[in-house]
């Protein structure tokens, strides 16, 4: 390259440049020249308009909260709606010093500290302009005294607002939930999914349960109001107006009058019951118990009731049927029979001669039987009929631990329900991975044995227990479980429903499903162990009983309930589902501290049946110590008092 | 001695520039009292904040330029990797990640590639020989979409997207070619509307808010509209300094920061919005002239990229508080309150006045 053409080149490029950035000068000055007659048309033709809004008055964008949808049950009866009540509310910017003003206000009207707290933490979270409440639920007294003095106060004024509340009060509290004052962490998550802007002027938010998982929909749209205040503070005009769309009505497949069956049926024990149609996986029953008045937490929990709630021994807050995790025990064992059976192991006419105990090879370790002597010849049939242990033992073992969790996991154990809502727990389906992850420990064959009777590292809630027996009551068609059947327009009344949605699908032999339900039909008939739950009973149910322990038994030690304390008894448990040939309802029900599923958690279940099968109710609650007496008779069978 | 010394240290000042730079600032100094409830202290921090960037601007200015072009690469790469540990390591501060911690200090990497970006591309382009071919601009486009997707990614989308117009200048500067230039806009004109369909109802919606502010009048349109009463109200002479009504009242959010041209317009009117905008205008246009006469093909990208940068900060900004333009957030340059974008931005006017004061004499 020589001299020259470097030279030209040079010049050429420099030409090139020089002329885009020419180029880019006219673009900049096009540019400008747009600001320019923005700030002609703004600031010259548009002046007076501005002026007007501006100086003279101000306007103040008012939101208009909707109302927040009702939950309803399948019936129509309401479990949560909204009322009307006075609020006392400040608008800081009118208010010359709002600690004056809030002092001058309590001559008259109460204002307790806890309001002052309130109203600090709402006025830090919003525009000066914006009214934030001093004072809630003012009756009609207090609301009288503030309007004679009105006068005196600038800038505060009584409004209406909505408030929620629910008629049933403890009736399916866990389920409902409960919306309560937005806080920080709410804000976090508002403004994170940019939903802040439609919460201006909302001050409640679901905290739990359907309150909280069908939030977006019982919300509903915020409209809002832009008006001209003048000097004094007054609305002069609205300018325009936006009407807020109201949230969606939400209606339940709960059945309220079974829901509370359910509840009166515990008597004083703590437990969970959940009763899910198996065709649809509607929820019919969500009950946890002790219950408590979500009505306590809208507003805000006073600091006593909240502490004797949290701090009861009981936990009366705590969501047992998606929260709390109990072993499966003997309920487990129809799964377990259906696995060998489809894995090919102990078709009838198999049998087994059960001497009381199972023994590992080249082990003297022995796996007790609840029975002692044993069963005697038994079948798979009269192995879930009898919950001989010792018959499930040996056909865990035979079928490894890795074949028999991943048949059962078919059943929802060890992962969500998916149920309608929030945080729910999975339990646990151990498996050797598992244990490796967790414990650094290589799995025992001893370990597999017990998981055969649901003992062991084998967890579930009382909710993933009910979709078990529903999944299998619907031969192996799981339904998603959930709570709202569908939800209306509050609007215009239209129902959209919440669609059945199957979620897994495991084929099964007919004739194997036909042994493991014979075997569970035997259960509640005379020589099964839960014969006094079926008598009398115009329907074949079929169930099975379970009990888990609470504290572990040592090898050769005998388990004696009259020595050990009440808290440490064993957890009884019990699932269920009718007709058996044709099943419409399928139930589980654990009873803490119940001892044996047949006598405790059983009875629950045959009274949601009888309710939900032949609409009979029960007779009107008797206390505990006598409803043991008069609705479970004594055993007729040995059977009864073990598993 | 004390003469020589005097003109030791304005040997590579632009007198032009800096003294339109300084009036710009001082007049944000006044606004910024204003904005501020007349808060002395804010005004005074602010003062602190331009004399650390004017410092920092003298440095740029007496290093010469071929320093910087070899510094190019290195700082690119440096601000990479510091955007790559934002993202798995950064700190998160009102929903963004763009802070991160070292040692002691916390330092925001996006502000450190809004230079080394545009000084990457331009030392780039500067090294190809004369003819620049397709994959040439291909391969520029990609140094700089990179740290573009991670910035959008924090998210900052005003500062992702003043260094995508920073990198797009030197593009358009180096010679991208009209035919593909236009081809990208008819493409993109022919886009827009399939994308469109495509779109969620909810994501269509966030963008007619956009531009449309008044269909979220509490939410995202509520600074829009109170910034256009607080303009439009000023009239042709304004309220007077210290006198806007919607400014001093509390119904104008960010008013020291992004929106704080709202509160200038209110106050100083039509006549003062023009005249900041020509103050604006010779800033950009020396910066022009500036790259007219630089010397080589990197000074010459550079002090362009850097010079349009700035016009891109003023034209967003204020298109957004008059309303124009959809809310990115982006300061009004020398104008807003803050230190970390006012050191970029005098950072970026010392490298134009080491570019124009370092010319070797050269006979042509």
């Amino acid at each position: 390259m020589n001299y020259r053409s470097e030279l030209r080149n040079y010049q050429l490029e420099q030409h090139n440049f020089r002329l885009r950035l020419a180029f880019m000068a006219v673009l900049v000055l096009v540019c400008f020249g747009i600001l320019g007659s923005r700030f002609f048309f703004l600031q010259m033709l548009k002046y007076d308009y501005f002026q007007t809004l501006a100086e003279n008055n101000r306007i103040s964008l008012v939101p208009i909260v909707p109302n927040r949808g009702l939950i309803l049950d399948r019936n129509g009866v309401i479990l949560a709606h909204n009322f009307f009540a006075y609020t006392l509310e400040i608008t800081p910017s009118k208010v010359k010093n709002v600690e004056d003003t809030i002092n001058e206000i309590s001559e008259f009207i109460e204002v307790s500290a806890a309001d002052r707290k309130r109203f600090k933490k709402l006025r830090a979270q919003s525009h000066s302009f914006e009214s934030v409440p001093i004072r809630t639920h003012l009756n009609e007294v207090e609301a009288a005294r503030f309007a004679v003095n009105r006068y005196r106060f600038h800038g505060v004024e009584i409004r209406s607002r909505l408030f929620r509340h629910y008629p049933e009060n403890n009736l399916g509290a866990h389920m409902l939930g409960y919306i309560g004052r937005i806080n920080d962490r709410d804000l976090t998550a508002l403004s994170e999914a940019n939903e802040l802007s439609n919460y201006k002027g909302s001050d409640h938010i679901g905290k739990s349960g359907l309150e909280q998982y069908y939030e977006r929909q019982l919300h509903g749209t915020t409209g809002f109001q832009q008006v001209e205040i003048d000097a004094d503070g007054h609305a002069v005009r609205v300018l325009s107006s936006t009407p807020p769309v109201p949230g969606d009505n939400l209606i339940l497949s709960i059945d309220s009058k079974l829901q509370r069956i359910g509840e009166e049926a515990f008597g004083d024990h703590r437990g969970a019951m959940v009763a899910i149609n198996p065709k649809n996986g509607e929820v019919l029953a969500y009950v946890s118990q002790p219950t408590f008045d979500p009505n306590l937490f809208v507003d805000g929990i006073d600091s006593e009731s909240w502490k004797a709630l949290n701090e009861s021994i009981d936990k009366p807050l705590i969501n047992r049927p998606m929260r709390g995790i109990y072993p499966p025990g003997s309920t487990f064992k129809p799964f377990v029979a259906l696995a060998g059976l489809e894995a090919g192991k102990r078709e009838p006419p198999f049998s087994i001669s059960d001497p009381g105990y199972f023994m590992l090879p080249g082990s003297s370790h022995r796996y007790r039987d609840w029975k002692p002597g044993g069963h005697g010849q038994v079948d798979v049939q009269r192995a879930i009929t009898v919950s001989c242990d010792t018959f499930f033992y040996g056909l865990a073992l035979d079928m490894g631990i890795e074949r028999l969790t991943s048949f059962v996991s078919h059943f929802g154990f060890g992962r969500k329900t998916d149920i309608d809502m929030k945080g729910e727990m999975s339990g646990l389906l151990p498996t050797p991975e598992w244990k490796w992850k967790r414990w650094k420990q290589r799995w025992f064959p001893g370990e597999t044995v017990i998981t055969g009777i649901g003992q062991g590292y084998t967890l579930v809630t009382p909710l993933q227990l009910a979709q078990a027996t529903a999944i299998l009551a619907n031969k192996g068609v799981a339904m998603r479980p959930r709570l709202v059947s569908s939800i209306q327009d509050a609007r215009n009344g239209v129902v959209t429903p919440n669609p059945a949605v199957v979620v897994d699908r495991v084929t099964l032999d007919p004739h194997h499903v036909e042994i493991v339900t014979q075997g569970m039909v035997n259960v509640t008939l005379p020589g099964g162990t839960a014969a006094s739950v079926g008598a009398g009973s115009p329907y074949a149910i079929a169930a099975k009983t379970g009990t888990a322990q609470v504290i572990g038994i040592k090898q050769n030690e005998k388990y004696n309930e009259s020595k050990i304390n009440e808290r440490h008894l064993d957890h009884a448990l019990f699932i269920a589902y009718a007709p058996a040939d044709d099943p419409t309802i399928a139930v589980a029900v654990i009873v803490e501290n119940g001892r044996h599923g047949g006598s405790t958690a059983g009875p629950i279940a045959r009274k949601i049946m009888d309710y939900y099968l032949l609409g009979k109710e029960p007779p009107p609650p008797v206390p505990a110590a006598d409803a043991a007496v008069t609705n479970a008779p004594e055993p007729a069978h040995e059977e009864e008092l073990h598993d | 001695m004390i003469n020589r010394f005097g003109s030791y240290v304005v040997r590579h000042i632009d007198s032009f520039l800096m003294g339109s730079l300084l009036f710009t600032m001082l007049v944000g100094l006044f606004v910024l009292y204003s904005a501020s409830g007349q808060n002395v202290d804010r005004v005074l921090s602010q003062a602190a904040n331009m004399g650390a960037a004017l410092a920092i601007m003298w440095v740029a200015a007496n290093i010469a330029p071929q320093h910087l072009e070899r510094l190019a690469l290195p700082l690119y790469i440096l601000g990479m990797v510091l955007l790559v540990g934002v993202f798995f390591f950064g700190e998160i501060s009102h929903g963004a990640r763009r802070w991160l911690h070292i040692g002691v200090a916390r330092i925001q990497p996006s502000e450190l590639m809004k230079i080394a970006v545009p000084m990457l591309l331009a030392w780039y382009f500067s090294r190809r020989d004369n003819t620049l071919s397709l994959s040439n601009h291909a391969i520029g486009a990609l140094l700089l979409a990179i740290p573009v997707a991670f910035i959008m990614k924090q998210p900052d989308l005003g500062t992702s997207l003043l260094i995508a117009s920073s990198g797009f200048y030197v593009l358009f500067l180096a010679g991208l070619s009209w035919r593909l230039l236009i081809g990208l806009a008819v493409f993109a004109g022919v886009m827009a509307p399939i994308f469109w369909t495509m779109l969620h109802d909810y994501q269509r919606k966030r963008i007619e808010i956009l531009f449309d502010p008044y269909q979220d009048p509490l939410g995202a349109g509520y600074h829009t509209i109170q910034a256009t009463i607080a303009l439009g109200s000023g009239g042709m002479a304004g309220k007077g300094w210290l006198h806007g009504t919607q400014s001093q009242l509390d119904f104008l959010p960010e008013r020291t920061t992004d929106f704080i041209f709202a509160v200038f317009g209110e106050e100083f009117g039509l006549m003062g919005n023009l005249l900041l905008l020509l103050l604006f205008t010779l800033i950009i246009g020396r910066g022009m002239v500036i790259a007219a006469q630089a010397q080589n093909m990197f000074s010459r990208l550079l002090a362009g990229s850097i010079t349009l940068t700035f016009f891109t900060y003023v034209f967003v900004n204020i298109g957004m508080v008059s309303g124009i333009l959809p809310v990115v957030g982006v300061p009004l340059p020398l104008i807003s309150y803050g230190g970390t974008s006012l050191v970029t931005l005098l950072l970026g006017f010392g490298i134009l006045m080491s570019i124009h004061t370092h010319k070797k004499l050269v006979t042509s």
